[in-house]
């Protein structure tokens, strides 16, 4: 029942700010809006491994690269059909190239996802620390790959010309604004379903002390191997359709450290046990960077996502979603009876005192 | 002459890993033997290049005297981080997820404050012996190497001596092994603790006077030197300050091969690579506890 009312309302949401955009008929907000909801998929895949597991992963960036990269490669791929395929399947790859975009998704989490259980077998015997620089040495080997791979343009970047208009919606970035929209409640019904099951209790298990869980008979590196292959997947789900949202892509740019630390702060700041926390952190973190970057400046608006995150870690180590928990344990315990605030706690999974 | 380049590359590879020591002390300490996952120090070591860089333009004092001026000041700073990181997560028992989320948004923060400050232009201090190269037959010596190598080999002799003769340096390689048998012996395990994370601090201004030395800087140089540091301190077998050397000797030939016979281009991978492959097949480092 709980579930269902959340994929009806999440749809409902998505539908009611997409009406609203189209009804305002700005396509800034549709282009503000796709990186937030980029966000918001981004967050949450690092948190199924970092808040779930509590294996830092400073390597987002990487995993969203390798996404938007294969979607580069298939769009170089099916530029030259003539010039890369034998003869006998020139007709069939024109059949099947150029890709679109939902394709595209798929197929860039399936790379990502590749890269991560790779990374999982590399690394995960290794404990906390460890993994964390290791994911860091894992980006910037990808980028120096990059970098040297003429193919998808090398160090020179790479153009991609998106189409102007798509049947039924017009505009092609209100199309790129719905497959975010439907990407991020995919993101955000894995992570749900993810805690809800055994899977989840069995990442808990090991965030709280593997040694303990692998002693009980929790099969640690197969779970670990798990997560790291959805929450990288994910994480090249949402690089996938990055390039024709962007229109040239270069390594520095699709490596950037404002997604690692994007991807950290978010959940950080919203709280690492919960689905809500990073939907909370993206959109909090998400909106303030886009105001920023308009009145003020792109550098600043990362010295705020730095400096809160920075003060969250210290100052409340549980994330606007653990304040808030304290603020409803209060109210529960006095009443008895189920309030508004009791019932929001049960639907979004954190009522007090679970996990 | 392939054997000449060669013999210029393994010269060139030693003068860079000298310099690479002096860069990984610091993590040799925080993270080697105090177990704090100090990923900001390349951010210190950018800073302390951009304050030699300053007094350098504006008095005109070499940068490494200028490191060794502001040395107390980094040691201060270190203790400071070190007592916030303290209160904040050691003591919660919170250090795993949260200081390294910590660590990162530090580093994070210092890099875009010197974006904004000095924009992300080179820059490059002036000194006497940077231009001086000592050619010895087919053998270059460029003294902005030459330098670098011997203060930073004298920084890790000194460090080393201090780490094994005095009582407060014993009793910072013991405050890993056993804080009660440290609290025995009437020192203060935080104190000590605190002492040994500002002078892994102090070390960065030297390194980051030694490395406006060797090449021009700006402030996203220092995510580079994550990768590097981290390699040299597990290859190195995290606590030793001899075996960080070897180690940083060793990743500098390798570099030093590598941008030689294939392009620098393929550089950064080397190193990162060479710390993935350490931490898959020797984790416990070179010299192995």
């Amino acid at each position: 029942m709980r579930s269902l009312y959340f994929y009806i309302s999440s749809i409902l949401v998505g539908a009611l700010f997409f009406a609203f955009a189209r009804w305002l008929g700005n396509d800034y907000l549709f282009f503000a809006g796709y990186t937030v909801l980029q966000f918001i998929v981004l967050a949450t895949a690092w948190n199924i491994l970092g808040g779930y597991c509590g294996y830092v992963n400073f390597g987002s960036a990487a995993f969203f690269a390798v996404g938007a990269y294969s979607s580069v490669a298939m769009h170089k791929l099916a530029a030259g059909i003539d010039r890369y395929f034998p003869e006998s399947l020139v007709g069939l790859a024109k059949m099947i190239l150029p890709l679109n975009v939902p394709t595209l998704i798929i197929l860039g989490g399936i790379m990502s996802g590749l890269i991560g259980l790779g990374t999982g077998y590399l690394t995960l015997r290794l404990r906390g620390a460890f993994f964390a620089i290791a994911t860091l040495a894992l980006a910037v080997v990808l980028q120096t790959l990059i970098v040297n791979w003429d193919f998808v343009g090398g160090s020179r970047g790479a153009y991609i010309i998106r189409p102007n208009e798509v049947p039924i919606l017009g505009s092609y970035i209100q199309y790129l604004f719905l497959v975010m929209l439907v990407l991020s409640v995919v993101a955000l019904a894995t992570a749900r379903i993810i805690e809800q099951s055994r899977l989840g209790y069995g990442f808990a298990t090991i965030r709280d002390d593997e040694l303990a869980a692998e002693a009980c008979g929790v099969p640690t590196l197969r779970l670990k191997l798990i997560a790291t292959t959805i929450s990288g997947a994910l994480m090249g789900m949402a690089g996938a359709p990055f390039p024709y949202y962007i229109g040239y892509l270069e390594p520095s740019s699709a490596f950037g450290l404002a997604y690692a630390v994007n991807s950290i702060a978010m959940p950080m700041i919203g709280g690492t046990t919960s689905w809500v926390g990073p939907l909370v952190g993206a959109l909090l973190l998400g909106i303030i960077q886009q105001v920023a970057t308009v009145t003020i400046s792109s550098a600043v608006n990362l010295l705020i996502v730095g400096l809160l995150l920075v003060g969250f870690v210290i100052v409340a180590p549980k994330g606007i979603i653990g304040l808030v928990q304290d603020f409803m344990r209060e109210r529960v315990s006095d009443g008895g009876r189920p309030t508004w605030r009791s019932r929001l706690a049960i639907f979004a999974n954190m009522r007090p005192g679970a996990r | 002459m392939p054997v000449e380049l060669l013999i210029n590359a393994i010269i060139a590879g030693l003068l860079l890993g000298g310099f690479y020591a002096a860069v990984t002390v610091g993590i040799s300490i925080s993270f080697g033997i105090l177990d704090i996952v100090n990923i900001a120090h390349p951010a210190f070591i950018i800073l302390g290049s951009y304050i030699a860089y300053i007094v350098n333009q504006t008095l005109g004092i070499d940068p490494i005297l200028t490191a060794i001026i502001v040395l107390p000041g980094f040691y201060a700073l270190g203790a400071a981080v070190y007592q916030v990181y303290y209160q904040s997560f050691e003591k919660r028992g919170q250090d795993a997820l949260r200081g390294l989320a910590f660590f990162f948004g530090l580093l994070f923060v210092t890099e875009v404050m010197l974006i904004l400050v000095f924009g992300v232009d080179y820059r490059y201090v002036q000194a006497a012996y940077i231009e001086y190269t000592w050619h010895y037959s087919f053998m270059d010596l460029p003294f902005r190497m030459v330098i670098p190598c011997v203060v930073s080999l004298l920084m890790v002799g000194l460090l080393q001596f201090y780490l094994s003769r005095t009582f407060t340096g014993r009793a910072i390689m013991a405050v890993s092994q056993d804080q009660l048998a440290l609290q025995l012996m009437a020192a203060d395990p935080v104190k000590i603790k605190r002492t040994a994370f500002a002078i892994s601090i102090a070390t960065a201004s030297i390194a980051g006077a030694l490395l406006i030395v060797i090449q021009p800087v700006e402030p996203s140089v220092g995510r580079e030197y994550i990768g590097r540091v981290f390699a040299i301190c597990v290859l190195g077998g995290l606590q030793s300050l001899p075996g960080t050397v070897i180690a940083a000797m060793l990743l500098g030939v390798v570099e030093s091969f590598t941008a030689t016979f294939y392009g620098p281009s393929w550089a950064p991978a080397v190193s990162f690579g060479f710390l993935l492959l350490t931490l898959a097949f020797r984790p416990a480092g070179l010299l192995g506890r």
